[in-house]
């Protein structure tokens, strides 16, 4: 299972604990964190179900590339980080 | 008469109560977080704060207990593939709320009912206390809605509703940039009543479209519903016909530029204003800050100064911080660089609460 880690700057706002999740892409990965969370769906993604213009996703050391459908894949022991951008204020 | 005012700025929630004849902050909710509005729903007591984390996106909470929970924010349709969705600026509107911009109860017998106008443009109801939330598609979906522009936001803005005190089916709204709005079934059919308005930012031969106008702030007159009093950009606008028309107030001193209105509670007649130096500055006249005041519809003003700094002031009372309670007498508004002040006799004598509070957005007393 993929290991998903949210900044700081988010777990001030809404509990976010590390977990792991199940997932071939960050979407499903995701998803199922948010299944058990729905209040933290809103504050990664936009309506769209897009990453928020100014959250970062790194996926074993590489910048989330799909950032409206989340396709990047996601391997058994991939870590991701939910980041807040330094964009925006 | 109301002892207490819920203040909404840019680093928190501050409840100022009135005790022993002495104003003084009495709590203070979200510290460090952007609370955009907040709102007192008299029907039941529970009060609604928005906030807008920016990074984190728009939310909403309701006091629960002594404290709050989370509900849900307003959303917006999945946007369907290939739709073509461009605002009055020809760029593509997003499908995403932005900002919480507007939020009221909805009539005395419509209990949980709430409305909420957000930024980019679409108006949302609750039926259960704001636990879930609908997009009101008639509006959204009205060709005219695409010629909506963004004006002091970037996008399109529904900062006022009014719901009629006569009937909770006819709700009126103000966009910033798209007239005012209004329904006469609950939401199902809409149409523009802006007639009489003008915008001076668009070319010669567009500024009187109804559906370009930039009204700031919208408020009806609970005692006589059919006045309304517009504060526009390009200037004060009131309709004594239910917004049926609009005609211009002018010679207003010392500008009729400004964001707030508040009307008297019993006395259609009586308004308050914020003005300031016209759009380009946006600031105070000649330094001095300043409320004006019309009991006769417009024809004349006062200019209220007596406590309010009159130099080297450059205070800007945004569109939601000026409020009045419900007997007429007292008033408080709100600026930009955290003023706060307070009148208990219409605005004749100002006593400022603070002048070191976070920037003020809105400013509402608890009735």
């Amino acid at each position: 299972m993929a290991r998903v880690v949210f900044t700081a700057n988010l777990r001030r706002h809404v509990d976010c604990p590390e977990t792991e999740a199940d997932g071939a892409t960050v979407r499903e990965a995701l998803d199922a964190v948010f299944a058990t969370n729905e209040i933290l769906r809103g504050y990664v993604l936009d309506d769209q179900a897009a990453l928020r213009r100014h959250m970062g996703v790194i996926v074993d050391g590489i910048a989330l590339r799909d950032r409206r459908a989340l396709s990047d894949p996601v391997g058994p022991t991939s870590r991701i980080y939910v980041l807040q951008a330094l964009s925006g204020g | 008469m109301s002892d207490r005012l819920l203040v909404s700025t840019r680093k928190g929630l501050f409840t100022i109560e009135r005790k022993h004849g002495a104003w003084s902050i009495a709590r203070v909710d979200f510290l460090a977080d952007n609370v955009t509005l907040a709102l007192c729903d008299r029907r039941d007591g529970r009060t609604y704060a928005a906030l807008n984390h920016g990074h984190f996106g728009a939310k909403l909470h309701r006091s629960a207990g002594a404290g709050w929970e989370e509900i849900a924010a307003p959303a917006y349709p999945v946007k369907p593939e290939g739709l073509i969705d461009r605002d009055g600026w020809g760029k593509d509107i997003p499908y995403s709320l932005l900002e919480i911009f507007s939020l009221e109860t909805g009539g005395p017998g419509e209990p949980g009912l709430l409305w909420c106008g957000t930024i980019p443009g679409g108006l949302f109801r609750s039926r259960d206390h704001g636990a879930s939330w609908e997009l009101i598609r008639s509006l959204w979906d009205n060709p005219k809605r695409r010629k909506w522009m963004g004006g002091g936001t970037e996008w399109p803005a529904i900062h006022s509703i009014c719901v009629d005190p006569r009937d909770a089916n006819i709700v009126r709204i103000g966009v910033s940039c798209g007239g005012v709005w209004e329904t006469r079934d609950g939401g199902g059919a809409w149409a523009c009543r802006a007639d009489g308005m003008f915008a001076a930012f668009m070319p010669p031969d567009q500024g009187r479209d109804p559906d370009v106008q930039d009204p700031h702030r919208l408020v009806q007159s609970p005692s006589a519903p059919d006045r309304l009093w517009a504060q526009h950009h390009n200037g004060i606008f009131r309709s004594d016909d239910a917004a049926q028309s609009w005609v211009e107030v002018t010679d207003v001193p010392p500008s009729s530029f400004g964001f707030a209105v508040a009307v008297h509670p019993k006395e259609p007649d009586t308004a308050w204003f914020a003005p300031g130096v016209k759009d380009e500055q946006r600031i105070p006249v000649d330094g001095k800050l300043v409320v004006t005041r019309t009991r006769d519809a417009g024809r004349s003003f006062d200019v209220l100064r007596a406590g309010l700094p009159q130099q080297h002031a450059y205070d800007v009372v945004y569109r939601h911080a000026l409020s009045v309670d419900e007997t007429g007498d007292r008033l408080a508004f709100g600026s930009t660089t955290g003023g706060l002040w307070i009148s208990e006799d219409q605005g004749d004598h100002w006593r400022e609460l603070s002048h070191t509070l976070p920037p003020i957005h809105a400013v509402r007393f608890v009735d």
